[in-house]
């Protein structure tokens, strides 16, 4: 049976309203040689044999179950409790879309809620949006409040070299067009001082990364003054997982904080969906895109969940809005939120600690093999660089033959740092992965 | 409605008082009644800066919809009213007093021959709301 709604009455009302004798007399344009190409499908199979079939297409896939992961780069690897999955599946969450009446939707509303105020107590920020659609979407969204912020006067915009090399595409991407200068990342090697002399009066923000994207873990206070001299804002992009430990990004006065929610609670999942955080300062709360969930009492003194900053963008400022994003994604969001109240403030430290300890494990011992050197000058935090005696494909080549999922190629960032690779550790790393991974690379300067 | 008398007026509903060659700005009772709860207002320009006559010279924003303010004629800023973002509800309550929103520099008092008396920017509203 197909599944077609119109009948031929249908169809045959439709052409005459438009005055089209026949149904192909719409394709006439489409040369006719591509008009209808032989498809040559095989036949038709049973639920039974596309099941076994699409199995074993995903047995084909390499996976993170059956083989030791040390790829990061942005995402990452970690433990996801099963209340998580559990409560995202229930009804009311798993299919609700945006509540386009959200005061009806006060389970949703709360959810979102409480998202904002465990991702604001995380980064030590003021308000947090009810979130973008990954770190780097965020990222493009904080250069957009720099310039509203200036009202346009302002046409420059440094990035670290050391923020993730997509994030800094995407800011081009979003940025096409305008008048703005991005600048600041051309050599991976340069630090926090260097881009601080770079700032000047026509500076909008300075965007940095903690830890950043080769790992290593910067005290951005003194680039923060640097910036708020010149009438800058600083923003920080952060993996959330990390303040677990670290000390939060208000500590350097930071405007803006945005980052990838994936490390807390959402899985790997080849590619996402992620979540975009998004927080600032209060001073800045009107220039942010998106939409804020508040709490209040309703007439009879009962608590209530409102929308204290609806989707602007379309219902007040419609064409006068600096962005035109205010999509969230809430499920995501709802994730992050879980894994955050399951694991509370002690858990996130003891990941985030497990993190750290491991990777450094990996790093020390990978540092004494002959031919590899650490790269990172400083604290790193779960990922590291180490400089390698061969090109990195051979060499994960040679580990993929061991089941592991070697590192990050950073010739793909920047060709002077080809032959360098990006490794991260999680708690999911076991000693033994370690101890397989370290001899797997000792190997592959032989093999 | 609260239209003064000593106050010249613009068709996008603007006030202007003017002392000598400075004239203080703000949006009339008809517009914050039309536009309902003020919840933001800032000055786009900064003091110092100059616009020309229409230009914006500030954004407001109610519950309900997102409005530009223009400059009824053209100047430089002296003074802006930092007072009024942090309690813009002031435009509902006081548009023509407390919630004045910048001063300007006359540019060209001449200019000034092109707005509204209270008399005619009455009618206008009126005009409007039948």
């Amino acid at each position: 049976m197909a599944y077609l709604p119109h009948t031929d009455e249908d169809r045959r009302l439709m052409l005459q309203a438009i005055g089209v004798a026949r149904l192909d007399d719409l394709y006439e344009a489409v040369p006719a040689v591509h008009r209808f190409p032989e498809l040559d499908l095989p036949d038709a199979i049973s639920e039974l044999e596309v099941a076994a079939e699409l199995q074993a297409l995903a047995e084909a896939n390499l996976d993170v179950r059956h083989n030791a992961c040390f790829l990061g780069a942005g995402a990452y690897h970690h433990f996801i409790p099963s209340v998580v999955d559990a409560i995202l599946r229930r009804g009311e969450f798993y299919t609700a879309y945006t509540p386009y009446q959200p005061e009806v939707s006060q389970g949703t509303l709360q959810a979102t809620f409480e998202y904002q105020s465990l991702i604001c107590n995380l980064t030590g920020m003021d308000v947090s949006n009810a979130s973008h659609y990954d770190g780097a979407t965020a990222l493009a969204e904080a250069v957009i409040l720099a310039l509203n912020h200036h009202r346009g006067k302002r046409h420059k915009v440094i990035l670290s070299p050391a923020v993730h090399p997509h994030y800094r595409e995407t800011v081009r991407t979003y940025m096409q067009g305008l008048d703005l200068q991005i600048v600041g990342d051309e050599d991976p090697r340069r630090d926090a001082a260097e881009l601080a002399r770079r700032i000047d009066g026509d500076t909008a923000m300075v965007a940095v990364q903690y830890p950043d994207f080769f790992g290593t873990i910067v005290d951005f206070t003194a680039l923060g003054q640097a910036a708020h001299t010149a009438g800058a804002l600083l923003c920080v992009v952060v993996n959330p997982l990390a303040l677990g430990l670290l000390k939060p990004p208000s500590a350097f006065d930071a405007d803006v904080v945005v980052g990838d929610g994936q490390p807390l609670g959402i899985p790997l999942s080849y590619g996402g969906p992620h979540l975009g955080l998004f927080t600032t300062k209060q001073e800045y709360v009107r220039k942010m895109a998106g939409r804020l969930v508040g709490e209040t009492v309703d007439s009879r003194g009962q608590r209530g969940y409102v929308l204290t900053l609806t989707p602007r963008e379309q219902h007040i400022r419609r064409e006068k809005a600096t962005s035109n994003i205010c999509t969230n994604v809430a499920l995501m969001a709802l994730a992050s939120a879980v894994y955050l109240s399951v694991t509370g403030r002690q858990g996130l430290r003891r990941v985030a600690e497990l993190c750290y300890h491991k990777a450094h494990y990996a790093a020390a011992e990978i540092a004494r093999l002959p031919g590899f050197r650490l790269w990172n000058q400083g604290a790193f935090f779960h990922e590291f660089v180490v400089a390698c005696p061969r090109p990195v494909p051979e060499i994960n080549e040679h580990l993929l033959e061991h089941e592991i999922l070697g590192g990050y190629d950073l010739g793909q960032v920047h060709p002077s740092l080809a032959g360098h690779m990006l490794l991260a550790v999680t708690e999911m790393n076991t000693k033994d992965e370690i101890d397989d991974l370290v001899a797997g690379l000792e190997e592959a300067t032989h093999a | 409605m609260n239209v003064p008398q000593d106050l010249k007026y613009t068709k996008n509903d603007e006030w202007i008082r003017v002392e000598g060659d400075l004239g203080t700005i703000g949006i009339t009772d008809y517009a914050q009644e039309q536009l309902s709860d003020i919840v933001f207002v800032e000055a786009t320009l900064a003091v110092g800066e100059s616009g020309a006559k229409g230009g914006t010279c500030a954004t407001v924003e109610s519950v309900k919809a997102a409005a530009e303010v223009y400059l009824p004629v053209g100047g430089t800023v002296t003074k802006i009213n930092e007072e009024l973002p942090k309690s813009p509800e002031k435009i509902n309550q006081d548009p023509y007093g407390a919630a004045w929103i910048l001063q300007i520099r006359i540019a060209d008092p001449s200019e000034l021959g092109g707005l509204l008396d209270a008399a005619a920017y009455e009618a206008y509203c009126r005009e409007r709301a039948s």
